[in-house]
């Protein structure tokens, strides 16, 4: 297949447009997405498909989540947006006691697939109630689905399969990453859930990081190979499904890991793969495992605390470095 | 509004059989047969029965934490019912639900709902898919009074009002919100009237008179299957039992409580068949008989279905 560079929003914008052409019973609803939406990711699709299918929502979020549940139920692929990740607790029951919990409470019999799109992640000042990742509350509600994507090429390989899921999928695109470009084939293709990609081979230590961190990790793999460090990287691409056994067989070989995420440390998601390592592969690991994530605060507004709530690469050799 | 004898007596056996199911239930309950919560709907039986006996396959309900009426309206089957009460595998969600959470989605019944105000976005949606997929088909979206006062209630009504959408919300005003009296939860005590707010049709009626209900319920769900968008209809109607069995609902004012077992849908709908001579008395009775076998069955097909399997407490969490 051909492949070309473009954004990762724009990446976003060819999934939905491409299944949307294929499916009639997709359909996108959320705030101001006829206009593009915030971060212009529904850019020119209303000009296609038209306002029945590219529905502008009033600020509702609970109604936009809700609906779609029922929608879905009666038969609909809805694709809804929810504008910042922080403000799908405004919806918390819509996801969590409906979406997440219809098809096992109702004995298998109801299917709910939705896909639930938020902007997540902090970079540019949007202060404490627009800038969180939410991930890791999340994955404790069995029922949901967590595609969390790095590059152009995932996001959009695994937005279409979010879409063709038959589960409520939540899909989270780090707003840094928006503006951030990387090849990616023409056409349809689809990034299977619960397989990680190797981002960069080596054999001394295993990073695990997903969303905007992979290129955190990338930048301080570069350094750390400079001084003759080689770090491997793991993105799981989704969290829910979660490949362990990739995370598994690396640390095997490297006998060491650091697990980086932008969500606070406490109660992260780097916590579970601590303890699944520390489970499962405790004898491979000759040193003990570290985990990078943001202070346990709200994430600040001014550039400068901003900069040093996220994890950098900075932070990330050095802690590497404490390994050796 | 015309209405045929087998109408009528389909009316009289829906409600009859929610009775015996509810009867019954109350009493398993109390034998500890059934586990967990179990809220009846004993004494409002004339609104499910009414509103749905108007509906087709290709119509949707959502329920609530008090469905056994609704579903049993809707054309679910009472043995699943049952089973699923007991918490048995052939229950309709293989003893996952329970009482809270029966759906029968091939039927249109979306769920019942332990979440009060959680069917609201559910129904609104529903009623956005018969709409797309231009079926004809309306959604009911049951409730109760408490329900009125949840942010559910005003973001689903706006939307549907907004976009025209095919459902009506249907308030069972039973004058408590668990054991709260309406009097102290609710801003206006007309909940109908708060249909002004979205520009929409908003009508009271007794939802202890079945006729009255299904007359009211049929104007509105034609307004809604010609595209003319959502409504609220408010059924006037009380619970006879506590918010859930073993609750003994002493906050019910003795009067009142009195005051409305006096109204009684399923006497009143029973004397007005036989006192105009509609319906030969001998035929409700021999309705009232194939209803208690009914129900007798259910009860003997839940207590001898298995258990869930052990291996299926990990099944059906991903489609």
């Amino acid at each position: 297949m051909e492949e070309r560079s473009i954004w990762f929003s724009q990446a976003i914008n060819e999934a939905l447009q491409l299944e949307m052409r294929r499916d009639p019973n997709i359909y996108m609803a959320g705030e101001d997405i006829g206009p593009g939406g915030a971060f212009g990711v529904t850019n020119g699709l209303i000009e296609e498909f038209g306002p029945d299918r590219i529905m502008g929502t009033p600020i509702s979020e609970t109604v936009i989540l809700g609906h779609a549940v029922g929608a879905a139920l009666a038969g609909m692929r809805p694709v809804v947006e929810i504008l910042f990740s922080d403000f799908l607790f405004v919806c918390g029951d819509e996801l969590i006691n409906q979406a997440a919990k219809m098809h096992y409470m109702f004995g298998g019999k109801a299917k709910v697939p939705i896909v639930v799109r938020c902007p997540v992640g902090a970079g540019f000042s949007a202060a404490a109630q627009h800038s969180q990742s939410p991930e890791a509350m999340i994955l404790n509600f069995p029922g949901l689905k967590v595609a969390y994507p790095s590059t152009p090429r995932d996001a959009k390989g695994l937005l279409i399969t979010a879409i063709r899921d038959d589960n409520p999928v939540v899909f989270m695109e780090h707003k840094m990453l928006y503006w951030f470009m990387g090849d990616v084939p023409e056409g349809e293709f689809t990034i299977p859930f619960g397989k990680a990609d190797i981002r960069r081979a080596g054999k001394d230590v295993t990073m695990v990081a997903w969303g905007a961190m992979v290129g955190t990790c990338e930048e301080a793999a570069e350094a750390l190979s400079a001084e003759g460090i080689e770090a491997e990287i793991i993105d799981p691409r989704t969290l829910a499904p979660f490949d362990k056994e990739t995370v598994l067989a690396s640390v095997k070989k490297t006998g060491k890991v650091i697990i980086v995420h932008e969500a606070p440390k406490t109660g992260g998601f780097a916590g579970e793969i601590a303890a699944i390592i520390a489970e499962e592969g405790f004898d491979y690991l000759d040193a003990p495992i570290k985990r990078i994530g943001a202070p346990d605060t709200p994430v600040p507004f001014s550039p400068v605390l901003e900069r040093a709530y996220i994890p950098s690469a900075e932070k990330v050799i050095s802690a590497v470095k404490e390994l050796f | 509004m015309k209405i045929t004898k087998e109408q009528l007596l389909a009316l009289y056996e829906t409600m009859f059989k929610i009775r015996r199911f509810e009867e019954k239930a109350s009493e398993l309950f109390a034998d500890s047969l059934i586990p967990g919560f179990v809220h009846l709907y004993l004494g409002q039986e004339a609104v499910a029965t009414g509103v749905c006996s108007l509906l087709t396959p290709k119509d949707f309900i959502t329920s609530t934490h008090r469905g056994h009426g609704h579903v049993i309206s809707k054309g679910a089957d009472v043995k699943l019912m049952m089973a699923e009460l007991f918490g048995k595998k052939d229950g309709y969600c293989k003893g996952k639900g329970g009482s809270m959470h029966i759906a029968d989605i091939d039927k249109g019944i979306l769920g019942a709902n332990g979440i009060v105000g959680g069917g609201q976005p559910i129904a609104t949606g529903a009623a956005l898919a018969c709409k797309k997929k231009k079926t004809g088909g309306v959604v009911i979206c049951f409730f109760g009074d408490g329900a009125t006062n949840r942010g559910t209630f005003h973001e689903s009504i706006n939307l549907a009002a907004l976009w025209k959408l095919p459902v009506i919300y249907v308030i069972e005003n039973n004058y408590f919100g668990e054991f709260c009296p309406i009097e102290e939860s609710c801003s206006v005590q007309k909940l109908s009237t708060r249909a002004v707010a979205y520009g929409i049709p908003g009508i009271t009626v007794d939802g202890n008179d079945v006729l009255a209900v299904r007359e009211t319920a049929a104007k509105l769900i034609e307004r809604a299957r010609n595209g003319e968008g959502p409504s609220i209809l408010e059924c006037l109607t009380w619970r006879h039992h506590g918010h859930f069995e073993g609750d003994p609902g002493d906050y019910k004012p003795a009067e009142q409580q009195e005051e409305w077992l006096a109204k009684d849908p399923l006497p009143r709908f029973r004397s007005y068949l036989a006192d105009t001579k509609k319906i030969a008395l001998k035929e409700i009775e021999g309705i009232e008989e194939k209803v208690d076998m009914m129900i007798a069955d259910a009860v003997e097909f839940a207590t001898n279905s298995p258990d869930p399997e052990l291996s299926s407490l990990l099944e059906d969490v991903y489609a």
